[in-house]
């Protein structure tokens, strides 16, 4: 089955790390990422830029209205995902807790509807 | 053959192996309603077909099969080209079972009830789910036993059965590492299901009391197919230490008597020495846990049918290990009450005041009786009858009731 592993993290929090910090941080992410591909089970993933940096968009009677910033005002923000190909929830629960975003934050493990 | 054999036939193959059928049905394709509804559309067929054919020589085998025609059915049905592939991969597999071949069903039931009590499954569900898919409990049923109503049941069950075929939560015994904290969750639910058949101790609930017989049930299945799991062990020594007492809680007039009242020629001694037997094998094995302090607890209280006194000090240690591994305000009670009979009653009562701040305890009974009992002990008999008012506002059960107005009432003036 295919899982989105979104991660979830305070980006105030974040923006007042070091530079050392963010650099171990950035390794990290690098390392989980080869992991997974090692271990063959990557599909895809990718990091976000801020919240702030959002943009709202709906066409409501064929108007489309946009506004700036993200959709919902929450303390932790969703700043990136990895999308995993596994057999099941227990290989995705496995592979969330080694995400380094679950030790600074909050890992949600969605399936994949497939169409 | 008569139809009411036929009928008699089918649901005793439904009883002694509904759970089984579903468990295998359920493993491999992940979806326990589809299980579901397949076997009761097979037990079904085998009302109207056994009655002209005769019984066939492996109605289980039988069942089984039709049950696979049906799923492949439903899935030719179903549009949704996820499901339709489990259940094809279900029909490839070469298990014929209509031969006359004897086809041992492997076992799947622990697979399935690690399944209903995964972390990713509600707590409050993981119970309910056990009964309905092991033992066949139709939601009306369970929700009468965990007084819910019987259309919120039926959705938590649908929900949660739905998490399981989406979120892919896999039918699987865990590795060593989770085993033991899922084994956890799976030892909780059942004995959810046989404290709740427990608290109906007046028998007078047919289904409540038939809970706790079926979470013996379950502790058996899981003992003996997790040999060498104390805690599994231990679960089972519990269930039967309390269902040694069961009869002995209430006497001829239907009044509860509390458990130092109890004679204890009436236990029931060959469960009591079975849970023995099965707490030393549990010990043997070199890990302790909350289910195994808990039976040792019942096992003290059960040695005084043999010497005739309640070992307290052994309790209140028993007591202090179970605090630290649950951090339970009742457990923490239940040493307070300990630690009256070994130190005096102002121990026990200054025990009690550190749990004032818990504020679930306000409303719970056993904190209330147990604090007046110690009050009147220590000779502070207005302080007594206050909180014995408080228990008898708090207790549902009119027999407990009953009781702790006859305390109250025998409080000295």
């Amino acid at each position: 089955m295919e899982y989105m592993l979104l991660i979830y993290g305070n980006e105030k929090q974040m923006q007042g790390r070091s530079q050392a910090d963010n650099e171990a941080m950035h390794a990290a992410y690098v390392a989980y990422g080869e992991a997974l591909r090692k271990a063959g089970v990557y599909v895809g993933g990718n990091r976000l830029k801020p919240a702030e940096m959002a943009t709202v968009v709906r066409a409501a009677n064929g108007k489309t209205q946009v506004l700036n910033g993200p959709y919902a005002e929450t303390k932790e923000q969703l700043g990136g995902y990895f999308m995993i190909e596994v057999p099941d929830l227990d290989a995705a629960i496995s592979w969330a807790s080694r995400c380094p975003g679950a030790s600074h934050g909050t890992m949600e493990v969605r399936p994949i509807w497939n169409m | 053959m008569s139809d009411e054999s036929a009928r008699l036939a089918a649901e005793a193959v439904a009883r002694r192996s509904y759970g089984k059928l579903v468990a295998f049905l359920a493993a491999r394709t992940r979806d326990v309603a589809g299980a579901e509804d397949a076997l009761s559309e097979a037990f079904a067929a085998a009302l109207a077909d056994w009655p002209a054919g005769g019984i066939p020589r492996t109605p289980e085998a039988w069942l089984l099969t039709v049950a696979r025609r049906k799923l492949i059915d439903a899935a030719r049905r179903r549009s949704t080209a996820e499901q339709a592939t489990a259940d094809l991969l279900l029909a490839a597999e070469p298990t014929e079972t209509d031969s006359a071949v004897e086809f041992e069903i492997p076992d799947d039931r622990l697979r399935l009830m690690f399944a209903c009590a995964h972390p990713a499954i509600d707590a409050g569900v993981r119970a309910p789910l056990i009964l309905q898919t092991i033992l066949g409990f139709d939601a009306a049923a369970i929700a009468s036993a965990f007084l819910l109503s019987p259309t919120t049941m039926g959705q938590r069950l649908v929900r949660a059965k739905n998490r399981i075929r989406l979120a892919g939560i896999p039918f699987r015994v865990p590795e060593m590492e989770d085993l033991r904290e899922r084994l956890d969750a799976v030892l909780e639910a059942i004995y959810a299901a046989y404290a709740e058949g427990w608290s109906d101790p007046a028998g007078t609930a047919a289904r409540r009391h038939n809970l706790s017989d079926e979470g013996i049930w379950l502790g058996r299945l899981v003992a003996s197919l997790l040999p060498d799991e104390p805690e599994a062990l231990g679960l089972l020594a519990l269930m039967l230490h309390a269902e040694a007492r069961r009869d002995a809680r209430r006497d001829a007039a239907g009044d509860y008597v509390p458990l130092d009242g109890q004679d204890p020629a009436a236990w029931n001694g060959a469960l009591i020495d079975e849970a023995e037997t099965l707490l030393l094998r549990a010990s043997r094995l070199g890990a302790i846990g909350r289910f195994q302090l808990e039976a040792a607890v019942q096992s003290a209280h059960a040695a005084r049918r043999l010497t005739g006194r309640t070992d307290w000090a052994a309790i209140e240690r028993l007591y202090d290990a179970l605090l630290e591994i649950t951090e339970s305000p009742v457990v923490a009670i239940n040493r307070a009450i300990a630690r009256a009979e070994t130190r005096g009653p102002a121990e026990g009562l200054a025990a009690l005041d550190t749990l004032v701040a818990d504020a679930r305890l306000l409303d719970y009974q056993p904190y209330w009786a147990a604090r007046a009992a110690l009050l009147a002990r220590a000779g502070r008999g207005a302080d007594a009858a206050q909180a014995y008012r408080r228990a008898v506002g708090l207790e549902s059960d009119p027999a407990v009731r009953r009781f702790l107005q006859r305390r109250l009432a025998e409080l000295p003036v």
